[in-house]
């Protein structure tokens, strides 16, 4: 490919700074999107190496029925966490922030987010929601055990630093609305000439419907944790039966929230997708309006579907059906994305990089974890396997195996732009298989489980469970030993990886015209945009382009 | 409305290069103010839930509240958001001084809503009627809740007012600093926006409480 | 910059001001006549054309980007979902 031919010795991001200052200031102050987008990767990346080791201490303690390592206030405080962390800290902000930062600008052709200052802001106010978790974990009363989903009436009468936590919380989200806006405002203010609304990248279009989802959604999650905060420091009767309060209200204001949350979390994730496949099968994307739309019908659909989570607590039967007729829904515009992937790849000619394994493990696992969303979302099932191993393996298969994997999958795709350097293809493909076998021993055993009527957070089980568990706990150290060459791989190459040109895939969207890594304002003139996002026609001329 | 919506964007690229879009300032005010709403909108859906579930209570409780204090701060506010658009109106029309008055006759009509707003809360709270009080407590489920969100609503609302005195009196001292002027004054316009939104807000909590037979 | 800024007169701002408080007062003294039912619904009504006036004159979105205008339809089509769908369960309780 073009390897090399870029010779213009002009300076990247790394070596030209957006204020006065040099060093870790010029890191810590700047504005500048990419800049933020890595201390974002930085950050983020740290919390969930500490979410994977939460995870599989939990593991640990579940290999062997009774006491293993832990006591059980031990366990309940370790399962918050982890479902906090991995949650707030991973994987909602994780695509939108770090891609969707460094990303998104470039690929519509401009020079940085619609307020620059204000994205520094959501990063300081990401890290001090960090930071409150972290208190919250050392402070008297013990941390938090309620469960990330903080139900009532429990989370009022806990005695453990409740309030603290889901504050930190409330900081988090208030940081993810604030991205939501820089990025909304972005794309209808920053686009290129020639850059309409049908010529930005699927990427683009699936951040820009995530960010509607962010600013819509969130601050109903932030009120509801609000009410309770009130609720635990004055006695106010909110959502407390014991004076009058509904905790179903509750159950609702939560969900109205985390349900569009779900989709905050995949859609980003889905829009990678859309970008590595063309990319490696060489071929423009299979229903580029249909994709595009479908993320919007997504971000859409997930605000009638949210009583889902509810069917067990005591709704209306007409609620229930309700909303179990419309969880269908959502199963549509999921498989249009699907299929039109899949057409795309038909008569491609595939280069099997990296990335585009992890897409491939990407769409298996998630087509697991969606389908057994459906057998959730219907009523009669549901009664039957709610609050079991098997929600626990569903909600892992779509965010992990979907979200993470995808991480992962943009981690590879992008790391040669974002670092300007390769990573070495074996181990990294290595890592690819060993994930896909950890996983599938990690959480399908928990489907079997939960069929079987394994309830989900409790410290013990009968003996029964005992060898499925004990597969289950060996998946997470495979798992483990997956992440660990993948990161290990990638650090390494920071230092050591070969040089890596412009556009070592062969991608067409605007980030693979400019140097890697990007120069400080991404581009010396901005461009014009005439092709199709997907026109792999140009790369003959992208070939001369520098 | 995409062709022009980049035409902040020339190609003037020195290293720190300012770009400056109202639009798209105006545009960021604007989603802000939706997080507003819908953050009232799950307060409004409580509201609107324990209202159906106990409406008798809610009746008997809100006759408890004094109307007179109540419509006095929706004249109150309402005029205020008369002299932040009038204080708008005359920057665009270069006058400079009037701006200054009527944003200053803002602050003013903000504070008396507050001080308003703290007697009527005393009043009650001298009543023994505060969230976990004896004489409270005592009173049946519905009349707890309707208190308890009484107290919260017009808690969150009165902070929103707070938060906007002071974006205001930043805005006053733009105006005298020249920061603001009759070319740039998207940034009075957005502390407007938020100050008539604090309104918008008013406009529903006054009959929700105060107007109930 | 060339954003054409259409500039509404004092004149008109103190039109709608005189109409919200002539409207408070109506929804003020409606309050005191027993409609039962219809209370709410009248107070509601006239809280939305107080907001109408407030939010197109005084906000100013009558004379913004109709973009805008989309944007504020869809947060409160949202709000009215979520609305609706939860008094499914409340209502038929």
């Amino acid at each position: 490919m073009a390897n090399g031919a870029v010779a213009i010795e002009e300076k990247n991001f790394y070596q030209q700074s957006t204020n006065k200052y040099s060093g870790i200031l010029s890191w810590l102050l700047t504005t500048d999107h990419k800049r933020i987008g890595l201390m974002y990767l930085y950050t983020i990346s740290f919390f969930f190496i500490v979410g994977v080791i939460i995870g599989i201490l939990m593991r640990l303690e579940l290999i062997a029925p009774g006491k293993t390592i832990m006591d059980a206030q031990t366990y309940n405080t370790l399962f918050t966490l982890h479902g906090v962390i991995m949650i707030f800290l991973f994987i909602v902000p994780g695509l939108p922030a770090i891609f969707g930062n460094f990303f998104l600008p470039i690929q519509i052709g401009a020079r940085d987010v619609a307020f620059p200052r204000l994205n520094l802001l959501s990063y300081y106010v990401y890290v001090a929601g960090a930071i409150l978790v972290f208190i919250s974990l050392f402070l008297p009363g013990g941390p938090i055990d309620t469960g990330w989903t903080f139900y009532i009436p429990y989370s009022v009468r806990s005695s453990t630093n409740v309030s603290m936590a889901i504050f930190a919380a409330f900081v988090l989200g208030f940081s993810s609305i604030l991205t939501g806006i820089n990025f909304v405002t972005t794309v209808h203010r920053l686009r290129a000439p020639g850059m309409t609304f049908f010529k930005m990248p699927l990427f683009v279009w699936a951040t820009y419907a995530t960010a509607w989802i962010q600013i819509i959604a969130t601050p109903v999650i932030g009120i509801t944790i609000l009410l309770v905060i009130i609720e635990r420091a004055f006695g106010v009767g909110i959502f407390d039966p014991a004076l009058g309060g509904d905790p179903i209200l509750y159950q609702h204001l939560f969900w109205i929230y985390s349900h569009p949350a779900v989709y905050i979390m995949i859609l980003p994730a889905m829009g990678v997708v859309s970008e590595i496949i063309p990319t490696f099968a060489r071929r423009t994307i299979f229903g580029y309006k249909a994709i595009a739309m479908s993320s919007l019908a997504i971000a859409f659909v997930g605000y009638l579907v949210w009583a889902h989570h509810m069917f067990t607590s005591g709704m209306s039967d007409t609620a229930r059906w309700i909303f179990s007729l419309l969880t269908f829904i959502v199963a549509l515009p999921s498989g249009v994305k699907v299929f039109n992937w899949v057409a795309t790849m038909y008569k491609g000619s595939i280069d099997p990089q990296t990335p585009f394994l992890w897409v491939m493990s990407f769409i298996v696992l998630f087509s697991i974890g969606g389908l057994t969303g459906l057998v959730l979302g219907s009523l009669a099932t549901d009664v039957h396997l709610h609050d079991t191993y098997f929600v626990v393996a569903h909600f892992h298969y779509v965010m992990f195996g979907g979200t993470g994997t995808i991480f992962f999958a943009a981690l590879h795709y992008w790391f040669p732009k974002m670092f300007g350097r390769m990573y070495f293809k074996k181990p990294a493909n290595i890592a690819v298989l060993l994930f896909f076998i950890g996983f599938n021993m990690l959480y399908f055993t928990k489907f079997i489980m939960g069929y079987m009527g394994m309830p989900r957070r409790y410290y013990d089980y009968l003996p029964q469970f005992a060898t499925l568990q004990e597969i289950s706990t060996v998946g997470s150290w495979i798992l483990a030993l997956a992440i660990f060459i993948m990161l290990g791989n990638l650090i390494y190459s920071l230092r050591k990886g070969p040089k890596a040109g412009p556009n070592p895939w062969g991608g067409v969207t605007l980030e693979w015209h400019i140097p890697s890594p990007p120069p400080m304002e991404n581009f010396k003139e901005i461009p014009t945009v005439t092709h199709e996002p997907y026109d792999f026609s140009q790369l003959k001329e992208m070939k001369n382009e520098s | 409305m995409n062709h022009n919506s980049v035409a902040g964007n020339e190609n003037n690229h020195t290293a720190a290069h300012v770009h400056r879009d109202d639009v798209g300032a105006k545009l960021g005010m604007w989603l802000f103010l939706f997080t507003e709403v819908l953050l009232f909108g799950g307060m409004f859906l409580a509201y609107a839930v324990y209202r159906y579930q106990y409406p008798d209570q809610f009746r008997i409780a809100a006759m408890e509240l004094n109307t007179g204090i109540g419509t006095l701060n929706t004249v109150i506010l309402l005029t205020s958001s008369l002299t932040v658009a009038l204080s708008i109106a005359a920057i665009q029309k270069k006058n400079k001084f009037l701006s200054i008055l009527m944003l200053s006759l803002t602050v003013v009509f903000a504070l008396m809503f507050m001080v308003n707003k703290y007697f009527e809360w005393m009043a009650k709270i001298d009543h023994g009627i505060f969230p976990g009080s004896e004489e409270l407590l005592g009173r049946p489920n519905g009349q707890i809740l309707f208190f308890g969100l009484y107290y919260v609503m017009t808690g969150l609302h009165g902070l929103h007012v707070f938060i906007g005195v002071i974006v205001l009196l930043f805005m006053l001292y733009f105006l005298i600093k020249n920061d603001i002027t009759p070319d740039n004054y998207t940034k009075l316009e957005n502390a407007g926006l938020y100050w008539h939104l604090v309104d918008l807000i008013w406009i529903f909590l006054f009959p929700l409480f105060y107007l109930i037979q | 910059m060339e954003n054409k800024k259409h500039i509404i007169g004092y004149n008109a701002y103190i039109i709608v001001w005189l109409s919200l408080l002539a409207l408070t007062a109506i929804t003020v003294s409606v309050a005191g006549i027993h409609l039962g039912d219809y209370t709410l619904l009248i107070a509601m009504f006239i809280a939305a054309i107080k907001s109408a006036l407030v939010i197109n004159i005084f906000m100013h979105i009558k004379f913004d980007e109709p973009i805008f205008k989309v944007f504020l339809a869809l947060s409160g089509l949202t709000l009215l979902i979520i609305f609706v769908l939860t008094f499914f369960d409340f209502i038929y309780r």
